[in-house]
């Protein structure tokens, strides 16, 4: 694959997927030529290949001009490190944090050497991630009290901090929130996540392949669909197993009915943060509707566990189509009933614009991805450019904007939740024939593989290894939140702290994806 | 012209608002002493704290749908409150990772007594597809009381209904009735 002037040994594992491996002193000219060309750092994790190599393991995935490029790089046993490259990527820093808290290795340089997923539940020197980590000698151990972490401070004349979490007011997921403010404005945000580590990536280590898709499903359950499609493509290409083609037009109708009850959940949300309390509950009323259809239709109504390695596990007849076209057809009237009023809405209009905004060249450098990517002129979307089938056939046409505020985010998710609308439409009509599951291949040896998905908040990525005797050896599932929680802290700046809540809602980003 | 719009849009929607599931008493994991006196003088206006202890976010999108025109929790005198030193019920989600125990004790103690504990969702009841781990204390009765467990993948926010209102309805079925 070439990128920059060098041709680089990647070799292409999946449609718009490429695999390699460089030496660590390469990955720096490789992530270089990839941010020159535009491209972006979407994934970076770690591994512990001692009981395959000898060694650790460290993996990128980057998004280049022919797709996704899986990169990874061999590290000692004795002092694993590689170069820094959060100074290339900005969205690497809690990444490489995290790499470090959970299996040793050392991002060489970088500025930002701070704990990031580890709080107070295991050692410094500790790693889970590590094959000879003891999960029982750490979980007998009574924990501190306090878990000391050294937030930036603001200083000066009237500077001073709220600290909010980690539970929340309403009913959200936990984290804290460090803001420094003088008067009403923000001058800084930092948050500390991982409050919701549950170590799932060590729980997949061992697991069998078809409690690997549940486990996988519920990294981050608003998703559910997005990372159990995307473990399943990882398996699907380590086995080299063929998937029934009615049974991938299926996983994009249930990608497609996950996207519309976020989005729909969200404008609803958004409406309720400007004090337009009608607007929540309309378009509630409407998601309300959307999954009592997917439980009558699929028997859940987010569809859980619906998609599994080989296929999915449940089917629509010609009655189920019908009925679920009805209702496309009728949520996207009433949607449109409703756009109407929020574009007629002079508070709401006032609240949303201008607030929030994360500028087009800001994200393209920090890499601000998904639907809130595509609000600030990041025309990234993985089912346009690089479609995976069906996408291929479906012709998705990708919502964007550039204003970069509350307003934008709103305006891609209306656009999206018609677009969705009309792929489903679109999936009814043309849904082949067939079978909807298909066994897998057999395990031979130690296989990999890997899966990229457009969620509804961005891309979902999950990576996959999969051991000699079909057991599941190491899994890394990415959260599009990891690159976008850092633009919140900035889209926030200089707005007010009254404000915090509707900008947060308008990323709506997950606490659980990323904290794993 | 929007004021126009809503109203419209009010009126042709109409209700949607459903009659209120019965409580599920055998949710009920214990009854504390006085549970009946109590709800005797206290009725069934419950406020409640939500507090996610690490969950997958799952259950949250079923609080939030509780929360939703079908449900009409306000007619039934359930209101969920910022502050846990508003509420009758902490309702808990997710297995308890161990990065929020201190604070779902918190959280816990901050309530006034009397106070009923609903662990939401199968990681809340059991640990779930987590379990108990280096990062996880499983089940929430692993850290704190709890009163009633509400099973499900997650629970439906009818099934969470019929468990608040188990929590805060007099005894199990020919208890003290
Ligand atoms: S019970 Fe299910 S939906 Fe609820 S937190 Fe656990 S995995 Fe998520």
């Amino acid at each position: 694959m070439k990128i920059g002037d060098h041709e680089w040994r990647l070799d292409p594992i999946g449609p718009h997927i490429w695999r390699g491996r460089v030496e660590t002193g390469q990955l720096l000219a490789l992530s270089r030529a990839v941010k020159d060309e535009g491209g972006q750092l979407v994934a970076l994790w770690g591994s512990d290949d001692r009981h395959l190599n000898g060694g650790f393991g460290i993996h990128v995935a980057l998004l280049t001009g022919l797709g996704l490029a899986w990169v990874s790089c061999a590290l000692p046993t004795e002092l694993p490190a590689y170069p820094d490259l959060a100074h290339i990527f900005p969205q690497a820093d809690r990444m490489q944090r995290a790499a470090f808290d959970l299996l040793g290795i050392t991002a060489t340089d970088a500025v930002d050497e701070r704990k990031w997923l580890r709080h107070n539940a295991w050692a410094a020197d500790e790693f889970p991630l590590r094959k000879d980590f003891s999960p029982l000698t750490a979980h007998r151990l009574p924990l501190p009290e306090v878990d000391a972490y050294p937030f930036i401070r603001v200083q000066g004349d009237g500077v001073h901090e709220i600290a909010v979490g980690p539970i929340h007011a309403g009913t959200i997921e936990p984290g804290h929130f460090r803001f420094s403010i003088i008067g009403d404005r923000i001058l800084k945000l930092e948050a500390r996540l991982g409050y919701t580590h549950k170590g799932i990536e060590k729980r997949f280590e061992g697991m069998d392949i078809a409690t690997g898709a549940r486990l996988a499903g519920r990294v981050s359950g608003d998703s559910h669909s997005a990372y159990a499609w995307a473990y399943c493509m990882a398996v699907e290409m380590a086995t080299a197993s063929a998937v029934p083609e009615r049974a991938l037009w299926l996983r994009a109708l249930f990608l497609e009915i996950e996207r519309i009850a976020n989005h729909l959940g969200d404008l609803g949300y958004l409406g309720n943060d400007v004090a337009l309390a009608f607007g929540f509950v309309q378009f509630w009323r409407l998601k309300e509707d959307w999954l009592r259809m997917s439980a009558k239709l699929f028997g859940h109504r987010y569809l859980f566990d619906r998609i599994t390695p080989g296929g999915v596990a449940t089917d629509i007849d010609a009655a189920g189509q019908a009925e679920l076209d009805a209702l496309a057809s009728r949520i996207e009237i009433e949607v449109r009933e409703l756009k109407a009023i929020y574009d007629e809405h002079a508070t709401l209009q006032d609240r949303f614009a201008d607030t929030g905004i994360c500028k087009p060249e800001l994200a393209a450098q920090l890499g601000l991805t998904g639907l809130a990517g595509r609000a600030s002129a990041q025309a990234w979307d993985a089912r346009t450019q690089f479609p995976q089938a069906p996408y291929d056939q479906l012709d998705v046409n990708m919502a964007t904007q550039r204003r970069g505020d509350v307003l934008a985010r709103a305006e891609v998710r209306f656009a999206e939740v018609y677009e969705s609308l009309r792929l489903i439409r679109g999936i009814l009509k043309r849904l082949p024939a067939g079978g909807i599951h298909a066994p897998l291949q057999p395990v031979q040896a130690v296989c990999e593989g890997l899966g990229w998905v457009e969620s509804w908040r961005g891309e979902v990525v999950v990576a996959v290894r999969i051991a000699a005797d079909g057991t599941l050896d190491r899994v890394h599932p990415h959260d599009p939140s990891w690159q976008n929680w850092p633009l919140v802290e900035v889209g926030v700046l200089d707005n007010i702290v009254a404000d915090f809540p509707l900008i947060n809602k308008s990323f709506n980003l997950s606490y659980s994806g990323p904290d794993l | 012209m929007a004021s126009y719009l809503i109203l419209q849009k009010i009126l042709k929607t109409g209700f949607v608002s459903e009659p209120a599931p019965q409580a599920d008493p055998a949710l009920r994991t214990r009854e504390q002493a006085l549970h009946a006196v109590i709800l005797k003088v206290f009725g069934q206006a419950v406020a409640i704290r939500h507090v996610d202890a690490g969950s997958c976010n799952g259950c949250e999108l079923e609080i939030h749908s509780l929360n939703g025109p079908h449900y009409n929790i306000d007619g039934l005198g359930v209101k969920f409150s910022a502050s846990p030193r508003h509420v009758d019920v902490l309702l808990v989600t997710g297995p308890v990772s161990r990065h929020m125990e201190a604070a779902l004790k918190r959280a816990y103690e901050a309530i006034p007594d009397p106070k009923w504990v609903v662990a939401m969702g199968e990681c809340a009841c059991t640990g779930g597809m987590f379990g108990e781990s280096y990062a996880s204390c499983g089940k929430i009765s692993n850290v704190i009381p709890v009163d009633v467990e509400v099973p499900g993948c997650p629970p439906t926010p009818t099934a969470l209904l019929q468990g608040i209102l188990a929590a805060v309805s007099k005894g199990a079925p020919n208890a003290d009735d």
